[in-house]
């Protein structure tokens, strides 16, 4: 079971690390967005796998009864499901502008902090 | 001896900053008064030490100390012996004077607040260098020195070669600086002490270290490049950029004798080997007649001055590399002798420029009417510097000859050598713009005020009165010192006529006589050096600015390198380390986990794996905006149902909130893009970047199957699960942990979702308004010739 999650989690880094050394910035947008979840994955594995129980206490009972899924990788990772939706959109959202102000979605092709050819430092005293 | 009697002494070594705090002040609400004010201070200074002065010529050094940081062995401690106490006179004596002259030669600068400053601040640094005893105090006090010279010479800092020579100062000495930093912590490291007056009794554990090859090179890296030695010489001269008072008082009387300070203070612990008495002397020699042959060539006073500077420098490195008595004797000697005189003739020449407008030997002349008492000063300082009767120099040299005879005929001829040359420029400087007929000077000559012309009368006044008061001078301050260098009590006296016919005094008339020859003929001689220079053509002087431009070009060509401001070399650097983290350390150290056998997984969650997988490839091969998007929905629906078929609802409900979420947003914004749909990477980059991704995918993965090899410790999932119910009263134990155990982790969740939220709004708001503004010329236009610019 761990190991078959192991061989998916490989496949979304994989795909999500392809997606985001492209130049175009809505690939490497999709990449962010497949780390996250490959992140997710692989968090919630670490924590082991239990099948189809959740970890919720019974109404009659002071602990959870038998065994559960592991509580503490959800909260961690309900957690970083918001933080990674957060900081998709604001990377969505800078992009649009980006492109809207510079008229390209090439990384390569925005140069305003960095221009092609700039002078080195001044060499004198 | 330690006393509360002598905690004067902290007062003394935090008098010069003091001072230099209030300077400006001073300087604005006095004017010209401010420089005979502000020398009190460092006359004070030498009125206390005087006092100090049968204390320690009987022998007794003072120690005073507080601690600073006891954990590191930092003290704040003074010692004054005899070496430590004639510089002491020497900084405060000559510096009283040159703040006064100061007062005068930089008269209605809009920055001569400023300069007093600085030179007090100077003094401060110079002072406590000598005095430290603490080996980390002595080495800020170094660096301090190193600061405020670059803050001098660059003082006229609107012209570009002042800012160099500062540059060239800081960068010479503060890399010494760093050298001698390693010197001070492995001679501490070696003693076990950090104090100087403590690492000057051990004897002979130093020179029998395994260390002492490092040590000795250490602290000579020090030493040759604060004091100019050869071939580290040529940042000495270019100082000469300062304004006349800096060269006078930090280039010729004190800051460049640190270097010889340090040699002379750590002689009785490393001196007396065959490396110490064949390295200094070598270096020392070398650098007498280098520093001579090419004061002879200048024309400008003040450069004139310098390279002898230079020499004597090199003459003292040599003396003192001799460990011989008589001969440290003779360099004790001599450096008192070369900053009393050296300071004045500086003044003068300074005097000189001020008054007639240029310090160019070759446009002087016949300035003795005009100048009586300058001339007076400049004489005397001559006589001094050329060593003859009856001044002080006369009896440093007699000295110097008698030891360096017991030593090597070789290194005699080198400072025979050397003294005739320095007797020519002594007497050009002091002669030829004052005898002669009068010369047309941009400037009319006149006396200059008393403030510029005190400090050469004193000095050479000096010069003068310790020769003849020479039983006095040599018990109270050169035999003391002479036995702090020499690290053992020393005696014999001193005497002005010499008691006997002995070489010493044959070396002396054959110098006198030479430099008599030389001096009729040094306008020859001048075109002749000058000749061999200018056929040599390159010096370290010019080697530093290759150096200077080779370093900023390698740096700029590095950073191109790191930085080629194109994002997708950032990323690729950065998963390939991080991949290669991964791998590397498990193929290393063959900790790679144990593959697993077979797929354990239940028909519906294998058909899920598959749609995950399915999503995954069609995002990839996406040939159409809304493909790409629903696809990209597909892997995380796909996620959210393996989230609820392993017992975590909470999960697959905000994932399914989530994707939908953003394959809105996503359709929303893509549809306003008019971007290419295709991947334009060329096939070769293609399978690159596929390979380092399909490798990093692995790395990952066996990470996870390797975690999930090791035995599960579930401690903190026990303690959740015991208390969700009995402390937090919640049924759910992920939403407990969220709102409760981890809830203040929540609050700042929800803190970066609400600034994300605003930083979201603020794009969009400013969208039209503020257009980041590119000046056209700035635009680097995509140039199609340039390789670095892909498809």
């Amino acid at each position: 079971m761990e190991a078959a999650i192991a061989g998916l989690v490989a496949a979304f880094f994989a795909a999500s690390l392809y997606l985001m050394m492209s130049k175009q910035i809505i690939r490497i947008l999709l990449g962010v967005a497949i780390l996250g979840n490959a992140v997710n994955l692989l968090l919630f594995t670490c924590g082991r796998l239990t099948r189809e129980v959740p970890p919720i206490i019974a109404g009659d009972a002071m602990v959870p009864d038998g065994v559960t899924a592991n509580a503490l990788p959800q909260a961690l990772i309900l957690t970083a499901i918001v933080i990674s939706f957060s900081f998709f959109a604001f990377l969505l959202v800078l992009a649009f502008r980006a492109y809207q102000e510079l008229g390209t979605d090439d990384t390569d092709q925005m140069r305003i902090a960095e221009p092609l050819g700039e002078a080195g430092p001044p060499t004198g005293y | 001896m330690t006393s509360d009697a002598h905690d004067w002494i902290f007062l003394a070594a935090a008098a010069p900053f003091l001072a230099a705090l209030v300077a400006p002040l001073l300087h604005r609400l006095l004017g010209p008064l401010a420089g005979w004010l502000l020398a009190l201070v460092p006359l004070a200074i030498f009125v206390g030490f005087c006092s100090l002065i049968p204390a320690v010529s009987a022998g007794n050094a003072v120690t005073v100390g507080i601690d600073w940081m006891p954990a590191y062995g930092f003290r704040l401690s003074y010692f004054i012996d005899g070496l430590s106490l004639l510089f002491a006179l020497l900084i405060t004596g000559i510096g009283t004077f040159i703040v006064i002259y100061a007062g005068g030669y930089l008269k209605g600068h809009a920055q001569q607040g400023r300069f007093y400053s600085y030179i007090l601040m100077f003094m401060g640094a110079m002072l406590g260098l000598v005095l430290a005893d603490n080996l980390i105090l002595l080495f800020i006090y170094w660096e301090l020195t190193s600061i405020t010279s670059f803050l001098l010479i660059g003082f006229d800092h609107t012209r570009r070669a002042s800012r160099r020579a500062a540059l060239q100062a800081l960068l010479v000495t503060g890399a010494g600086g760093l050298s001698l930093m390693a010197g001070v912590l492995l001679i501490a490291a070696v003693t076990g002490t950090k104090e100087m007056s403590q690492v000057l009794l051990t004897g002979d554990m130093l020179r029998s270290s395994a260390l002492y090859l490092p040590i000795f090179l250490t602290v000579l890296g020090g030493a040759f490049t604060k004091s100019a030695q050869f071939p580290l010489h040529f940042w000495l001269p270019n100082a000469m950029e300062a304004p006349t008072p800096v060269s006078a008082y930090l280039h010729s009387a004190t800051m460049v004798k640190a270097g010889v300070y340090l040699l002379m203070r750590t002689q009785p612990v490393l001196g007396g080997t065959d490396l110490w008495m064949t390295v200094l002397p070598l270096f020392g020699g070398v650098t007498l007649l280098v520093g001579t042959l090419l004061a002879v060539r200048q024309t400008d006073l003040k450069l004139m001055l310098a390279y002898t500077t230079v020499a004597s420098l090199g003459l003292l490195v040599m003396l003192t590399g001799t460990s011989n008595e008589i001969a440290i004797k003779g360099a004790v000697l001599y450096l008192f002798a070369h900053s009393l005189f050296k300071g004045a003739l500086f003044m003068v020449a300074g005097c000189v420029d001020h008054e007639a407008g240029t310090r160019d030997i070759r446009k002087l002349g016949g300035l003795r009417q005009a100048m009586p008492i300058t001339f007076g000063a400049a004489l005397v300082a001559a006589i001094s510097m050329a060593g003859l009767p009856p001044m002080i120099g006369f009896i440093a040299k007699e000295v110097l000859y008698e030891g360096l005879v017991d030593v090597s005929w070789l290194l005699v001829i080198v400072a025979v050598a050397g003294n005739v040359l320095m007797f020519v420029v002594g007497f050009s400087v002091a002669l030829k713009p004052f005898l002669g007929p009068q010369v047309h000077t941009p400037k009319h000559a006149h006396e200059g005020p008393v403030s510029l012309w005190l400090g050469p009368v004193v000095l050479g006044a000096a010069t003068l009165l310790t020769a003849l008061a020479v039983g006095w001078t040599g018990d109270a301050l050169i035999v003391p010192m002479t036995a702090a260098v020499y690290g053992q009590p020393v005696t014999g006296e001193l005497h002005l006529i010499p008691q006997y016919v002995g070489w010493a005094l044959l070396l002396s008339l054959v110098t006198i006589g030479l430099g008599v020859a030389a001096y009729r003929v040094v306008d020859v001689l001048r075109s002749r050096i000058d000749h061999l220079v200018s056929a040599i053509g390159w010096g370290p002087d010019r080697g530093f600015d290759q150096f200077v431009a080779l370093t900023v070009a390698g740096a700029t060509r590095l950073t191109r390198l790191l930085q080629p401001g194109r994002l997708e070399v950032y990323l690729t650097t950065v998963i390939v380390l991080t991949v290669a983290t991964l791998l590397l350390p498990m193929i290393a150290y063959g900790t790679l986990p144990s593959m697993p056998t077979g797929i354990d997984l239940t028909y519906y969650e294998g058909t899920i794996f598959l749609i995950a997988l399915l999503g995954l490839v069609a995002v990839l091969r996406a040939r159409t905006r809304l493909i790409a998007i629903v696809s990209l929905g597909i892997q995380g629906f796909a996620v959210a149902l393996i989230f609820m078929l392993f017992g975590a609802p909470d999960l697959s409900f905000t994932q399914f909130m989530v994707e939908t979420l953003s394959v809105v947003i996503l359709a929303l914004v893509m549809t306003r893009l008019n971007v290419a749909e295709r991947d334009h990477r060329p096939t070769r980059q293609r399978l690159i970047d596929g390979t380092i991704a399909v490798a990093g995918g692995a790395g990952f993965g066996l990470l996870l199957l390797s975690v999930t090899q090791v035995p599960f410790n579930r401690k903190l999932t026990d303690f959740f699960d015991a208390y969700s119910l009995t402390i937090a009263h919640g049924r759910n134990i992920v939403n407990v942990i969220i709102v409760d155990f981890r809830g203040l982790d929540t609050l700042g969740e929800i803190t970066v979702v609400m600034i994300t939220g605003l930083a979201i709004l603020a794009l969009v708001r400013i969208s039209g308004r503020a257009r980041i503004a590119v000046v056209p010329e700035e635009r680097a236009a995509p140039d199609a010739t340039d390789p670095r610019v892909r498809s």
